[in-house]
């Protein structure tokens, strides 16, 4: 699209994926936003920095994405001020992020919300802890949240969590309800804040994809290959094709391996335990056949900097190979299961639905996102290595129901169990790793479809090897507020349903 | 009454009370069994029951005597509906206390008295799953009446050892009506139960349970005992419906010892293959959205009606 009226003029940043990052003023990121807005573009991640000891005050980071790629905008901010325009009017998935940006930095959007997001009293409000100058903070003190009261006659709340009955990570719903209906769903997250952003500034460069793997475990190669990515856009390198096309490999089969264990569990939360025995079992194969082949059954650390940690040799090919027809059989007969059954299919047709236009309206992104008509997927729109080679098929519903979101599914496993085939049978020869020069640039940006949605990491290298400041990003953050929208009209006991079928983290978002 | 029959009488309920787990654990099993999955075997219930009985108990400060007394009582209920059915003999003295009728009066006794202490500690859960309880309940007793009624129309009476001594001993007929009424039955006693397609047992997500959001709060020895009156609501269910509709080899009124020690291996018989046959639905269906369990009911009291129709029409 066309920025010349906003005498925008970026730069664009070095590696695999098209980046371009400018400099703007308030008046003009609001409206760059609108512009990306109206053009069908979507807000990906926003965050801030402490620039005080270089440029002096703050910067906040916008990432707008639109047909070019992706659109990074900083806007400084006046360490005086602490203050920056709203963008959450034209983007609501800001809205979040804006808070979570006061909760750490202190900045504070001009108008909106101003309740806390990430700050749950374990830091006093006057504290910020990714500033340059935050040396630890008082005991935490107990605060009220006040969330949104519905009232009215025969309205009442169910609160739910952040302690569940099943083992699951914590967040805490707060419905409002008129018998079994949901007027009104209001989620409360941070329950899981690790300090992740504070605790990379302490890593080295060569190390910190350790810690990216572990921002949400589930997504630990789409992490891993972003802080890479990032990482080597940085230095000015690409890795070896080969441990490319090993990366690829490991991401497909992240994406199968969680598909598989969500298709089980929403058959299980419509009450239908045989879906979750079989689903469970070929996850279990899939995870134990990760263990012999790359010596982690959920990828954690397979991928370095500069390539992999592992190489495949012919037997452990042959191996993932084999494991790779029968999968394909089973999961035919799963999905035919799973189609004709006529008290799953009443549970999923029309539960929790995003029709298009709320899911273009909220930016839902990611699996949800194309069960939801839109069809964006980073793999087939911004192919980098080896993608572009793979020609990926994009799957994609318009009904924006959990049955769209289990077929899309269904799709995405078939299609990736394609790739995995395609890629062992052609995988290059060469080198799994290559050298690191150190790092030239200051900003490094990796961005990565994955399972769940495209994952962002954008990394600022220090001196002597260190990491500046390293914001990982989850797809999460967009998709969490449209739940409470999904839920909205549907009966209390289907909200579990609803919310596996979108299967968002919580680590991810709460860092 | 004399000494025999009162022997035989508590000999039944306390061999319901000890086997109820056992049948429990039996349709557990089926049903890993079913999934491809080994499962905890069959003495698993009985071994919760053990361990819940050796913790201490946590109650909420809230909480009021009567939810300490709930779960006596819905043992005791239990109990007492295990006296009046004829699971092994229908010589029951304690039978002419209470026909078919009171024995649903009782189940609804124990349903009240389980919604009142879900509403007890004032938790969101306890009265959600209070509410939807009664909801099944409401619509799930008039159901279980006119499957009675049915039965009683054959016999010409609502005592339930006389309307299965009528069906076993008397001359051997075919009735149409029995087979709506089996069928309305069956739905009947999975929805009671807490079985899917009406409820899921296994759930850990506190939103979509009925019975379970009702004893959320329970622990130790009050959930050991709720845990093992559900067990013994099943048992009796399942052997109101094999009397009812399966009653060959329960012995009669004036029974031989011989007789006696024949229906122990005939009843355990029936209970193994109607705990598969639960199992089995249980693992080809999915649980129904919360609001077809009205739709489900209603079938079941229109079938119960069907087979109350066929009879007055048929006169069969």
């Amino acid at each position: 699209m066309d920025y010349t009226r906003f005498a925008l003029n970026p730069e664009t940043l070095p590696g695999a994926v098209p980046v371009r990052r400018a400099t703007v003023n308030g008046e003009t990121l609001r409206g760059i936003c609108t512009a990306v807005h109206e053009s069908g573009g979507l807000l990906h991640a926003l965050w801030g920095c402490d620039e005080r000891d270089r440029e002096g005050g703050y910067l906040l980071r916008v990432a707008l994405q639109d047909d070019a790629g992706l659109l990074l905008l900083e806007l400084p901010v006046d360490a005086a001020q602490l203050c920056f325009p709203n963008v959450a009017d034209t983007f609501p998935a800001a809205d979040r992020m804006q808070r979570a940006v006061h909760d750490l930095l202190g900045l504070r959007p001009q108008e909106g919300d101003t309740r806390p997001w990430l700050r749950h009293g374990s830091w006093p409000a006057d504290c910020f802890p990714l500033r340059r100058d935050y040396a630890g903070s008082e005991p935490p003190t107990a605060e009220d949240y006040p969330f949104v009261r519905v009232t009215g006659n025969g309205v009442h709340e169910i609160a739910v969590g952040p302690v569940h009955a099943g083992t699951i990570e914590p967040g805490h719903f707060c419905f409002s309800v008129v018998g079994e209906k949901v007027l009104r769903l209001e989620e409360r997250f941070g329950y899981a804040h690790k300090g992740i952003e504070k605790r990379f500034e302490t890593l080295p460069l060569m190390d910190g994809q350790r810690l990216a793997a572990r921002v949400s475990g589930d997504s630990a190669v789409a992490f891993s290959w972003a802080y890479c990515m990032a990482l080597e856009g940085l230095c000015g390198v690409t890795p070896p094709l080969r441990a490319l096309w090993l990366r690829a490999l490991c991401l497909e089969r992240e994406r199968i391996a969680n598909h598989l264990g969500d298709l089980g569990a929403l058959g299980n939360d419509a009450g239908f335990a045989v879906g979750l025995a079989q689903f469970s079992r070929l996850k279990e194969d899939w995870l134990r056949t990760n263990q012999r082949a790359f010596g982690a059954r959920y990828l954690m650390d397979a991928l370095v900097p500069g390539g992999t940690r592992c190489d495949l040799d012919a037997a452990q090919r042959r191996d993932l190979l084999d494991a790779l027809p029968p999968l394909t059989a089973e999961l035919g007969v799963l999905r035919d299961i799973y189609d004709d059954h006529t008290g799953l299919q009443d549970r999923f047709t029309g539960a929790g639905c995003v029709p298009p236009a709320l899911a273009r309206r909220l930016g839902l992104i990611g699996l949800s996102g194309r069960a939801s008509g839109q069809s964006w997927d980073l793999r087939c729109d911004h192919a980098h290595a080896p993608y572009d080679a793979l020609a990926v098929h994009m799957a994609g519903r318009l009904q924006g129901d959990v049955a769209a979101r289990v077929a899309v599914r269904f799709e995405e496993t078939l299609e990736s169990l394609r790739l995995c085939q395609v890629l062992l049978e052609n995988l290059p020869g060469g080198d799994v790793r290559g050298s690191m020069p150190p790092p030239a640039g200051r900003l490094g940006i990796g961005w990565i479809e994955g399972w769940r949605g495209p994952v962002l990491v954008a990394l600022e290298p220090g001196a002597d090897g260190s990491i500046r400041r390293c914001h990982p990003h989850d797809p999460s953050w967009q998709n969490w507020p449209v739940i409470e929208h999904a839920v909205i009209g549907n009966i209390v006991a289907d909200f579990p349903l609803i919310n596996k079928s979108f299967n968002l983290s919580y680590s991810g978002q709460d860092l | 009454m004399n000494i025999t029959t009162l022997i035989t009488q508590l000999t039944e309920v306390i061999l319901a009370v000890i086997a109820a787990p056992l049948l429990m654990g039996w349709v557990n099993q089926c049903r890993s069994w079913l999934q491809n999955r080994r499962g905890a075997g069959m003495l698993q219930p009985y071994r919760q029951i053990r361990k819940l009985f050796h913790k201490d108990a946590v109650i909420a400060a809230h909480a009021s005597p009567l939810f300490r007394l709930v779960p006596y009582v819905q043992f005791a209920s239990m109990c007492l509906a295990a006296a009046i059915i004829p699971s092994l003999w229908t010589g029951l003295p304690f039978a002419v206390a209470a026909d078919t009728i009171a024995l649903v009066g009782l189940f609804a006794t124990a349903r009240v008295f389980l919604a009142l202490a879900a509403m007890d500690i004032g938790t969101a859960f306890g009265s959600m799953g209070a509410r939807r309880e009664m909801l099944v309940g409401f619509l799930a007793e008039p159901a279980l009446l006119m499957v009675f009624f049915t039965a009683s129309l054959i016999s010409h009476s609502t005592s339930l050892p006389t309307i299965v001594e009528t069906l076993a001993h008397g001359r051997l007929a075919i009735y149409p009506s029995l087979a709506f009424a089996g069928v309305a039955f069956l739905m009947v006693l999975l929805a009671e139960n807490a079985r899917i397609p009406v409820d899921n047992p296994a759930t850990h997500l506190e939103l979509t349970m009925i019975h379970e959001a009702t004893v959320l709060e329970y622990s130790a020895r009050h959930l050991a005992l709720i845990e093992w009156s559900v067990a013994l609501k099943l048992f009796n269910y399942t052997c109101i419906g094999l009397a009812l509709f399966l009653p060959w080899g329960l012995a009669a009124g004036t029974h031989s010892p011989g007789d006696l020690l024949l229906a122990i291996p005939i009843t355990g018989l029936k209970l193994l293959v109607a705990g598969f046959g639960l199992a089995l639905i249980e693992s080809l269906n999915a649980k129904l959205r919360i609001f077809r369990a009205p739709e489900f009911l209603a079938t079941a009291f229109l079938l119960a009606v069907l087979g109350l129709l066929v009879h007055l029409l048929l006169g069969s």
